[in-house]
């Protein structure tokens, strides 16, 4: 039993690796920048700790939501704080004003801009498990929060919470010259899902 | 010195004036603050779920509205709050992303909401205020010593209700 599990583990480990580094290479290409990213921690974390992870329940995080349909369903989430958010549509965008601390403040343009972010790193994300398992994905159009880090990652933490008190965290760190941006993919697939995503691995 | 103790998510705990209770980063999930005004005790549910009944794994009684708030219930019985006296102030609840889809994953805080009021409804516990829906996260912080129920959104006005 404790060996499936550790194996499980090791498998989404792996996908985990590979679906961040092709995001990582998406999103040096998007900013026409080198990334580079540190080896992919990959936790499957208790849901009090979730938030921690990011820096505590009230840190001001921007989320980019997808929505999975075809043969993996369930949902797709990109986390960063707003800090490093403001750091990476300003630098697709060639520019920027200093964010208002009390909102985050992102403008209308630059919102759209963090949504195309997030539609391209998870778009990569997604597209390589699509093609190592073998299976259809077929991503949502990607809807953006920005708010306290407890309240956007509750939406994940209740899909586990329906399986259990726990959730699984895949965070890649980005290190984009001297910045560090960190970004956390969640992977919620329903448990039909996540089955047949494990079965299709050979598991 | 007053202390603020702290819920977690899928978490719940009792305290008495002059210290308050606290939970941070509401989203979809409610917070179910209860109370007691002649003793002075209240207490805190994060709830996650809004029922037990429809998920195998529910050993975690603080994680669903019905099993929440009976549990909560028995705590501030046994800390002797009066189980006919207690009220109760709620909020969360929130759509934090705004999905037209029929996506049932994404309108559990609207479910979360209507589960609370059903099961207070149906235990005569009186709902004295709420701060519950939209699109915002909350933190909130109740005061047994006033009854107040404090609500911190970002960007927002601190709201007393």
């Amino acid at each position: 039993m404790q060996n499936t599990e550790t194996l499980e583990l090791d498998i989404l480990k792996e996908i985990g690796n590979i679906g961040a580094g092709n995001a990582t290479t998406a999103l040096s290409q998007l900013i026409n920048a080198r990334i580079d990213m540190n080896i992919p921690k990959v936790a499957i974390l208790p849901f009090n700790e979730l938030a921690e992870i990011i820096g505590g329940a009230e840190t001001l995080v921007a989320g980019i939501l997808l929505s999975l349909e075809g043969d993996i369903n369930g949902m797709m989430l990109f986390v960063l704080k707003s800090t490093a958010a403001h750091m990476l549509v300003n630098q697709l965008m060639g520019c920027g004003q200093p964010p208002s601390p009390e909102t985050g403040g992102f403008n209308e343009i630059e919102e759209s801009a963090l949504r195309e972010i997030g539609n391209i790193i998870t778009g990569s994300y997604l597209s390589s498990i699509s093609s190592l398992t073998n299976m259809l994905i077929v991503p949502s159009v990607p809807y953006l929060a920005v708010d306290m880090a407890g309240a956007i990652l509750s939406v994940p933490a209740i899909e586990f919470g329906k399986v259990g008190d726990e959730a699984l965290l895949i965070e890649s760190q980005f290190n984009d010259m001297d910045v560090d941006i960190s970004g956390y993919f969640i992977l919620i697939p329903t448990m039909e899902s996540y089955k047949r995503m494990l079965h299709s691995l050979g598991m | 010195m007053a202390n603020m103790i702290k819920v977690g998510m899928a978490d719940l705990n009792i305290c008495r004036a002059p210290d308050a209770i606290t939970t941070l980063g509401l989203g979809s999930c409610v917070g179910v603050a209860l109370y007691d005004k002649n003793t002075k005790i209240a207490g805190l549910v994060h709830v996650m779920l809004p029922s037990s009944k429809e998920v195998r794994q529910n050993q975690n009684k603080a994680k669903f509205a019905d099993t929440g708030i009976d549990l909560l219930i028995q705590m501030l019985i046994k800390a002797g709050a009066r189980r006919t006296a207690l009220t109760a102030k709620i909020a969360g609840g929130a759509q934090m992303f705004a999905f037209n889809s029929n996506n049932d994953m994404l309108k559990v805080g609207q479910r979360n909401v209507i589960a609370v009021k059903a099961k207070l409804n149906s235990l005569g516990i009186r709902i004295l205020a709420e701060d519950t829906g939209l699109n915002f996260g909350r933190t909130v912080e109740f005061y047994p010593a006033t009854g107040n129920f404090v609500i911190k959104a970002v960007g927002k006005s601190i709201k007393t209700i």
